[in-house]
């Protein structure tokens, strides 16, 4: 699979804390049985109360690299919300942190999440929102953003970040390749032998 | 040497399979429990690859999120649902995997249905493509809320990839006061660790409030381990579980049960157990538990004001605000006495049989306020028919609320039951995220089921205690 060591591009911010995958693709949305046409509807809701919303301005459209603040994606386990940003055009995001299952659907659709504190944050939003043409760089081999004058560094869960820049991110093709090792697992499992064992 | 591994580590570490390159584990899944939503992709990731199910045996399907829990006659009116609704059946016929559909009786939310017929047991590993599923942890087992991507993983291998949490031991002991439930708990629980407290680590919740439970007063806590951000909650399984668990459809039977029932036992955490952290909370100080902002941390107890944001840290202060607009509250305005539009008893936190008893309890011989929509949903069909038989139904009936059936319905309203408008909605569901009742302004307050009763019978929050 494509190795990710880096995205390059310019950035959207929406600095806010505790943001759910509610409010990421309304459940409304879910009410499909393939993935495509969830980027038209991202964050739908939040843009119709927000006429100043981040994804709505001219100056954000096209951007890779989204800027949130702490406990992004919590809430529902929808892999439509991270499908939803992907094909809204997101390919990065940096965050404080991430709610942990909305991290592990990012990761298995090649889009790296990496976090950065929250003061470098407030810097980096601040800068694109006044600078929307800037290049933003998440680099994952360095574990830097950078931004222009800006550059910090930034973290990422180790086996994530190794899956994401070796080009290992296709996991069903790994679990399946082990196929004896889950056999001999499952046969040591009093519950997967009826109990006959113990 | 003794084992001091708690339960989670000791389920975790006989369910590795390996070491994957990337120093995750690929961990062997038990049990996987799949619905309507979350699978139609994964399946077809099966197809593009020429893949099979694993273990179908090991797979249970049923339908609920988008089941609408009035008029059930197919084809749906949604014909998106019903989309939905045929590619499931689909499924589940070309890879041989058993659906507990609308004509079958044992269907539900997925969530009450694995532990009502048995297939969540101490011991096994359980995934599901849903937040919720750490539900099942109440039995003692680790259960996990995957995306698609992983339902696939599971389906074709029946393992996934994870890394391994850290556990923290959430006890709470004392004794709860009258009228405060297992909602309250683990609405308390939240309020003091935070939506994103638990991020990291899974919780085991111990201690003697959580052993003087029935087991669906445990569910309704471990339901919610992921609006803490949790990764799963579990309780250790002791002789309560072990008596829900006799006799269930698809538990062990006969002499097999008995060998099971003693293995379960033996992996509870011992006394001298080892944890990553632990926190202690009084149960004797929780109160019937409120929320008034838009995520579930966001609560009070039902006698306190609604707070200011200066009463936060600074970096929460902006949160708190944005909360108060949306809910259009005023900080130290009084929960107690918000008026509500809407009452809706249900979801996989709290649509289970003991539920409906105490809701019931509440409303007998009464009746809801008249500016009050109600929606009673049964978490499965065969709970709305244990009720039936035990009356309750003409209870909801008689005090005018309406009766419905089993499914997911306005917890996060994919199907026709939807708040309107600016609705408030007093509700025994999970989660009071912006729109998540179905309309983008709709607000919600959760509570108990008790407390959502107390609420459609005066129209405004109540303090449950004085109707008992």
């Amino acid at each position: 699979m494509q190795t990710i060591e880096a995205v390059s591009g310019r950035a959207v911010p929406l600095f806010l804390d505790d943001i759910d995958t509610d409010r990421i693709i309304p459940a409304r949305y879910l009410r499909c049985v393939t993935f495509e046409g969830l980027g038209e509807h991202v964050f739908e809701d939040d843009r119709k109360q927000d006429p100043n919303h981040p994804f709505d301005k001219p100056q954000f459209q096209g951007a890779t690299v989204l800027v949130a603040g702490r406990n992004f994606g919590c809430g529902s386990s929808r892999e439509h919300a991270p499908q939803a940003l992907m094909r809204w055009g997101v390919r990065a995001v940096v965050a404080e942190s991430y709610a942990e299952i909305f991290f592990g659907n990012c990761t298995a659709n090649g889009i790296p999440c990496v976090t950065a504190d929250r003061a470098h944050l407030q810097q980096l939003a601040e800068a694109v929102a006044a600078n929307p043409q800037q290049t933003v760089t998440v680099d994952l081999m360095k574990l830097t953003v950078e931004s222009g004058a800006l550059k910090f560094p930034c973290k990422m869960q180790e086996g994530a970040r190794q899956s994401l820049t070796t080009g290992n991110w296709d996991f069903l093709a790994q679990l399946v390749d082990a196929a004896p090792q889950i056999r001999e697992t499952a046969e040591r499992l009093p519950y997967m032998t009826g109990f006959a064992k113990v | 040497m003794s084992d001091t591994r708690n339960l989670f580590n000791r389920i975790w570490d006989l369910h590795t399979v390996r070491q994957m390159p990337s120093g995750q584990t690929q961990l062997f899944i038990g049990q996987h429990l799949i619905h309507e939503v979350t699978s139609p992709q994964a399946f077809q990731m099966l197809r593009d690859r020429e893949l099979k199910v694993m273990h179908p045996e090991r797979t249970l399907a049923t339908v609920d999120h988008i089941i609408p829990t009035g008029n059930q006659a197919r084809p749906f009116a949604d014909g998106l649902a019903e989309e939905m609704m045929s590619a499931i059946e689909k499924n589940c016929r070309e890879f041989g995997i058993t659906l507990l559909n609308l004509d079958d009786r044992r269907q539900g939310i997925v969530h009450v249905v694995g532990p009502e017929q048995g297939l969540t047991q101490p011991g096994i590993t359980l995934a599901c493509g849903d937040s919720h599923t750490s539900t099942h942890g109440a039995f003692g087992c680790i259960a996990f809320g995957i995306g698609t991507s992983q339902v696939a993983d599971v389906l074709a291998s029946q393992t996934m990839a994870m890394g391994r949490p850290k556990v923290r031991r959430v006890g709470v002991n004392g004794k709860l006061r009258p009228g405060v439930y297992a909602k309250d708990v683990i609405l308390h629980i939240i309020r003091k660790l935070g939506v994103e407290g638990g991020v990291g680590y899974a919780y085991e919740f111990a201690g003697e409030v959580f052993a003087a439970m029935s087991m669906e007063e445990r569910m309704t806590v471990c339901n919610m381990s992921i609006e803490g951000g949790a990764r799963c909650g579990y309780i250790n399984p002791d002789q309560v579980t072990v008596d829900y668990l006799r006799g269930k459809p698809l538990a062990p039977q006969g002499a097999a049960f008995d060998k099971a029932a003693a293995w379960w036992l033996s992996l509870a955490s011992g006394a001298d157990a080892q944890f990553d952290d632990r926190v202690e909370i009084d149960g004797s100080t929780i109160e019937p538990t409120v929320t008034w902002g838009i995520n579930p941390a966001q609560s009070v107890g039902v006698n306190e004001e609604i707070p200011a944001a200066s009463s936060f840290p600074s970096t929460e202060q902006a949160g708190i605000r944005e909360a108060l607009a949306f809910m259009e509250f005023k900080e130290h305005q009084p929960i107690k006495g918000t008026k509500i539009d809407v009452a809706f008893i249900g979801s996989c936190t709290n649509s289970r049989i003991s539920d409906l008893r105490e809701a019931a309890k509440v409303v007998k011989g009464k009746h809801v306020a008249p500016h009050v929509r109600t929606f009673v949903v049964p978490g499965s069909q065969l709970i709305r028919e244990q009720a039936e038989a035990e009356g309750l139904h003409e209870v909801f009936r008689a005090a005018g609320f309406d009766w419905r059936e089993a499914g997911c319905s306005m917890c996060l309203a994919m199907n026709p039951d939807k708040l309107i408008g600016r609705e408030i909605c007093a509700s025994s569901s999970n989660r009071n995220f912006k729109g998540r009742q179905g309309s983008p302004t709709g607000r919600t307050l959760l509570m108990s089921p008790a407390m959502v009763a107390a609420a459609a019978v005066n129209g405004v929050v109540s303090d449950v205690r004085d109707m008992l």
